[in-house]
């Protein structure tokens, strides 16, 4: 296998396929959206729980998808708690950079070292929108939509 | 479900030539040799059909039917002569041949002129579980516009249709059978020949999906004495953007238009027009000329191997990947279907058909990671996904062995 291939699936990328954190419905959610994937038929359901500060209580997210797909959602959960609506955009935003091989820059050093094992993902094209599923319904679920699909 | 009859020896077959004869087998992937395993969604090109199409661009090309110069006569005699290829090929008559831009636009062309007009809220159209979304989308569009109804008939856990099934299906209010004649996902051939019988028998019409079938088998209109044949040129070993449609002589004159447009009319004044015969009638605009040269070029070229021979070796590339895949305990086969084609879709167990895609591409092959435009199907097996392997004439024993190599690597990383 291929140094590209084995970056792409590092070990916690792994461990975070095969055990997600966060993962179930959420008691007290406020906002939920479903992201699905028409390409493969992927699907994740983001929970939110946003407290009166427009802050995240809580989140969490179930559903059924690749590796990469699972990984990510997981990773994103861990990474939400306490931020606010807008910080919460950012992030996502130098998420979507990083992913498409854009760079780094607009993350913070912290979620810069957190996501750093999500970088792999730019060097297979065809695997973006897998990664970027469970971002993409979080943000449908904050804007008060139900679903949100890969374009 | 393990034995299986003993095969006959593959007749001779230079699949050494056959390779030597599509350039982009030569080409390396991630800097290891191309597997090709992807042939169900769109195969390679021949020297024959590229010289083929590059020549027609370089000397005879115009439009067609329209001037009265040189190369629109050239061109015309190129693009007819292609439809009379395509019309050998199926043992159809010419005017039978409606060139499309796809198989999806020769079904939905049906589902437009034939179907529509004479369809009904409560009419039902019959098709199988393992329908592409091409020849299930259309029908759902008359369920929402015209209120059709969809009856579905199912396979068995093999992948089998039993043409009974789709018999009792048939109702008073059947207005079309539209069905697979091989399986896109399943391999599954269908006997068609008996399903039209059985259509026929309460007078419902037959349309067949033959895109993955016209590839694989000697295809006889005729002697299937169906209604409708639809396929593509693309996994035919011709170029994309061009379909095919045969329809019955009766059907297609009694058919209305499908898109307006130049060519398809006789005559064009201020208050009325009248159209012109099939299958110019549904032929509207510029029609798809350098790829029927490119296909009458393909054809050519899978009759100059022989198709007996071609399916003979596909058929032995099918039982020797079956019976490697099924050495594997983690590896699920979906399609077990007697004598069905070169397609063979596999789950593994642990590994999500998409990473296993990467995975095995970064090993140079090819398969297909998905539902397959065939969700419906994907719900009766209850999968998500599959990984598809899929045979065309140019693949070998040993690329089938590299599959099951790049399987092993896969199943390294993720269990």
């Amino acid at each position: 296998m291929d140094a590209e291939t084995r970056e792409l699936y590092q070990e916690i990328i792994l461990d975070h396929s095969r055990h997600p954190r966060h993962f179930g419905a959420l008691k007290g959610a406020n906002r939920s959206a479903e992201g699905f994937n028409p390409l493969c038929g992927d699907r994740v359901k983001i929970y939110l729980a946003v407290d009166d500060k427009n802050r995240i209580a809580d989140v969490t997210f179930e559903g059924k998808g690749c590796a990469i797909s699972v990984a990510s959602a997981s990773l994103m959960t861990d990474m939400l708690q306490g931020r606010t609506t807008p910080e919460v955009e950012k992030l996502m935003g130098g998420f979507l950079h990083l992913v498409k091989g854009e760079g780094n820059k607009d993350l913070s050093a912290d979620d810069r070292e957190q996501l750093a094992v999500m970088a792999g993902v730019s060097g297979f094209p065809m695997r973006i929108k897998c990664a970027t599923l469970a971002w993409h319904a979080m943000k449908a679920a904050l804007d008060g939509k139900e679903t949100a699909q890969t374009e | 479900m393990n034995a299986e009859p003993q095969r006959k020896a593959p007749l001779a077959y230079d699949v050494a030539g056959a390779r030597a004869d599509f350039p982009i087998l030569a080409r390396r992937v991630y800097g290891k040799k191309l597997v090709y395993l992807d042939n169900a969604a769109s195969a390679q090109k021949t020297h024959a059909v590229i010289g083929a199409m590059d020549e027609f661009m370089r000397n005879e090309y115009g439009n067609v039917h329209r001037g009265v110069h040189y190369l629109s006569a050239t061109a015309t005699e190129r693009y007819e002569g292609a439809r009379k290829r395509v019309a050998q090929f199926v043992n159809a008559a010419a005017d039978e041949i409606v060139f499309t831009k796809s198989g999806t636009e020769a079904i939905n062309l049906v589902s437009y002129s034939f179907l529509a007009p004479r369809i009904k809220a409560g009419d039902e159209i019959v098709l199988s579980v393992m329908e592409h979304h091409s020849n299930i989308v259309p029908w759902h569009f008359l369920r929402e516009r015209n209120g059709a109804v969809l009856k579905w008939v199912d396979v068995s856990d093999a992948g089998e249709l039993d043409p009974a099934d789709v018999a009792k299906a048939i109702t008073s209010k059947t207005k079309l059978v539209a069905i697979t004649h091989m399986s896109n996902v399943l391999g599954t051939q269908t006997d068609l020949k008996e399903i039209v019988r059985l259509a026929h028998s309460k007078s419902v019409p037959v349309l067949a999906d033959g895109c993955q079938a016209a590839v694989h088998s000697t295809i006889d209109v005729r002697d299937l004495d169906v209604d409708f044949y639809a396929f593509t040129g693309h996994k035919l070993y011709g170029p994309t953007g061009i379909g095919v449609l045969y329809g019955k002589r009766a059907h297609l004159k009694a058919m209305r238009p499908f898109n307006g447009g130049g060519e398809m009319i006789r005559e064009v004044s201020r208050k009325k027009i009248t159209y012109a015969d099939p299958p110019a009638r549904f032929e509207a605009g510029t029609p798809p000329i350098v790829q029927a040269v490119g296909l009458a070029a393909a054809l050519d070229y899978v009759d100059g191997l022989g198709r007996d021979a071609i399916a003979s070796h596909e058929a032995d590339l099918t039982h020797y990947a079956m019976r490697q895949l099924r050495e594997l305990n983690w590896v699920r086969i979906i399609g077990e279907a007697k004598g069905k084609g070169p397609i063979v879709s596999f789950e593994t167990q642990g590994i999500h058909a998409h990473d296993l895609s990467t995975v095995l591409d970064r090993e140079g092959v090819a398969v297909r990671g998905g539902h397959h435009c065939a969700q419906v199907l994907m719900e009766r097996f209850g999968v998500m996904s599959t990984a598809r392997a899929s045979f065309a004439l140019y693949n070998t024993r040993d690329e089938v062995d590299a599959l099951v190599a790049a399987l092993h690597v896969a199943r390294k990383v993720f269990c």
